[in-house]
């Protein structure tokens, strides 16, 4: 009998054991969790800490000066502002269209499987070897030299396999019935598409477009390797005109500056007051992507709740 | 009525068929800039290179220690900038792998509802911070909090950048190694509980080795994004090439080069010019092959339900 409830003791020893170890691994993932959550928390703080007070008005009016106290961010958030119209120009239209292309057109043949491979592949390839491709093709081959319309082209490739996955992913979500339905009712297939498809993905692709924008606005490295330069005290010409056609493209080819370079330019000097001017600017930066990406993950949140099929 | 009475409609089927096929042909165009883009990093990658493997032999660049091609007594070894590649991408590695499947593991088995529901986007949001403002936290975070414990680390060191790196890298690893895990079927965990074993066994012992083929994708997906990292590397870790495998020293990497090249001013189709598609074509053929090799474990490891 003592026998008995010394093995029934063991075994419930045991189990405790096993139960710690399940406590244990919580733990564990919590920490691994808060390693991420003190890292953001700290570059927050130390942006704001440093960057906070050359939060002006000024320092948004201003274009950057060989003064730290004088410097601004004038050319660096235009000329960001003017490479996202470019890419965003680029991106959607065309990741769209792949995407769509992809699920409702393609027909099972190597072609596509070559495509297909080739958007998984190149959402790995480094986005520096982009700003390369930048700047032998867009800059030297086809003389666009290092203007807003070779950044933007440039981020505008380097983001479309993130716009065609998520184009991709939106329009597989929509149920067989649908396109049935439009085509029983003798739709073509532009028609179904235009009409039923693409209105029911948009949000999803807009969740996808909204996140290549925000990665795209910080993107530094592909930017410098075109040769955008560091130090602008211009602006672009204005996109209107007082005389017809009263649109302006002149803007497209003028040389520029972006935020992140902007940040990097004042980062890798050794002087601490302008560091503080680069931690305003990543603080500008940084809200600039996460609001970007706060509104793609809340849009994505409601089709969730929304969208029942 | 006359007899060959034909419908608007049907007449207007010709023309339908054009539109229809015009679109098509737009779409398949838009599809086929992929593969574009692919055949123009190839051939502006080798175009270039070819020029300057001219100038260099590829046993001299292989084996050369030293990498000065804008000095006067130019070497062109690629060694340096490979080695500064290798250990800050091994440092960002160490932090990123255990901290992501952890991670991953936690979120995908143990992990209540709510707490899901806000670290998902949280880990989102860590993976979109600018890597320009990671690099500007390295040098001027993480290197002085270093400094405080080991006085002698130099202001531009691998060690640094690397952590940050891992840090950024964590959120790629953890979101792919969760999603795979997702997908291990429920009957699976439910036998493995059936059978008496607690969560973390089932964790380990089932669900883990069922999704591996899924973990080995985040792992090849974070090696990708630490060899191609270039900002952080660029402001923490400094331009200066340098043979060593000890992080605690500065080292440029390929991609700092790169950077450092692309900032200066030098003519189209000099040698320094092309030394950054040499080096670039370094860079995507070591992307490339830890991408076969993640293809190959896939392979091997892939488990079908």
């Amino acid at each position: 009998m003592s026998e008995q409830t010394e093995r029934v003791r063991k075994i419930r020893q045991l189990i405790a054991a096993h139960k710690r170890w399940d406590l244990f691994f919580s733990m564990l993932g919590l920490m691994a969790l808060m390693v991420g959550v003190l890292t953001f928390t700290a570059l927050f703080a130390q942006m704001v800490v440093d960057g906070l007070p050359r939060l002006s008005p000024d320092f948004f009016t201003s274009f950057p000066s060989r003064k730290p106290e004088q410097a601004g961010i004038l050319s660096a958030w235009v000329g960001s502002i003017l490479v996202m119209i470019v890419t965003a120009a680029t991106a959607v239209p065309l990741g769209v269209g792949a995407g769509i292309y992809l699920e409702e057109y393609a027909p099972k043949n190597w072609v596509t499987d070559l495509i297909e491979i080739n958007v998984t592949n190149l959402a790995g390839i480094p986005s520096i070897v982009y700003g390369l491709l930048a700047l032998g093709l867009f800059v030297y081959q086809f003389g666009l030299g290092q203007s807003i319309a070779t950044a933007g082209l440039t981020l505008g490739l380097l983001i479309l396999p993130v716009v065609i996955l998520a184009t991709r992913e939106a329009i597989r979500s929509i149920p067989a019935a649908i396109r049935e339905g439009a085509y029983a009712l003798g739709a073509t297939k532009w028609q179904t598409t235009s009409h039923h498809i693409l209105p029911y993905s948009l949000p999803g692709i807009m969740t996808g477009a909204i996140i290549g924008m925000a990665r795209a606005i910080g993107e530094t490295a592909p930017v410098i390797t075109i040769g955008a330069l560091t130090f602008i005290a211009f602006l672009p010409p204005p996109p209107v005109k007082a005389e017809a056609p009263f649109v302006s493209l002149e803007w497209l080819m003028s040389p520029f500056t972006v935020m992140p370079i902007q940040m990097f330019n004042w980062t890798s000097r050794p002087e601490a007051a302008f560091h503080h001017n680069a931690a305003a600017a990543g603080l500008v930066l940084v809200v600039m992507t996460l609001s970007m990406n706060a509104i793609a993950i809340y849009i994505r949140y409601r089709l969730r709740k929304r969208i029942k099929w | 009525m006359p007899d060959t009475f034909v419908s608007d409609r049907l007449a207007r089927r010709k023309l339908r068929h054009v539109h229809e096929r015009f679109i098509e042909s737009a779409l398949f165009l838009a599809a086929s800039v992929s593969v574009l883009t692919t055949v123009g990093i190839v051939v502006i990658l080798l175009k270039e290179s070819f020029v300057f493997f001219q100038h260099v032999s590829i046993w001299n660049f292989l084996t050369d220690t030293q990498w000065t091609p804008l000095f006067s007594d130019a070497h062109y070894g690629i060694l340096p900038l490979l080695s500064g590649t290798l250990v800050s991408s091994a440092v960002a590695l160490t932090v990123a792998i255990p901290l992501g499947t952890i991670i991953a593991i936690y979120l995908s088995e143990f992990a209540p509802f709510s707490v899901r529901e806000v670290a998902k986007p949280f880990l989102e949001l860590l993976g979109g911070v600018p890597t320009i403002v990671y690099g500007y936290f390295a040098l001027l975070f993480v290197t002085p909090l270093i400094q405080k414990i080991y006085p002698e680390l130099p202001g531009f060191n691998i060690l640094s950048a690397g952590l940050v790196m891992g840090v950024m890298i964590i959120p790629y690893v953890s979101s792919v190694s969760e999603d795979a895990m997702h997908a291990v079927p429920m009957s699976l965990r439910e036998g493995s509980y059936a059978m008496g074993a607690t969560r973390f066994q089932t964790a380990i012992r089932v669900v883990t080795p069922a999704a591996f083929s899924g973990i080995t994708a985040a792992y090849i997906l974070g090696i990708s994004r630490a060899v191609g990292e270039t900002m952080i590397l660029a402001v923490a870790a400094g331009m200066q090439p340098n043979l060593t495998w000890n992080p605690l020293e500065p080292a440029a990497t390929i991609t700092a080069y790169i950077v450092q090249v692309a900032l200066g001013d030098l003519p189209h189709g000099s040698i320094g010019y092309q030394t950054i598609f040499a080096a670039g074509l370094t860079l995507a053929l070591l992307t490339l092959l830890f991408n076969l090799l993640g293809h190959v474990l896939r392979k091997r490891f892939r488990q079908a339900y």
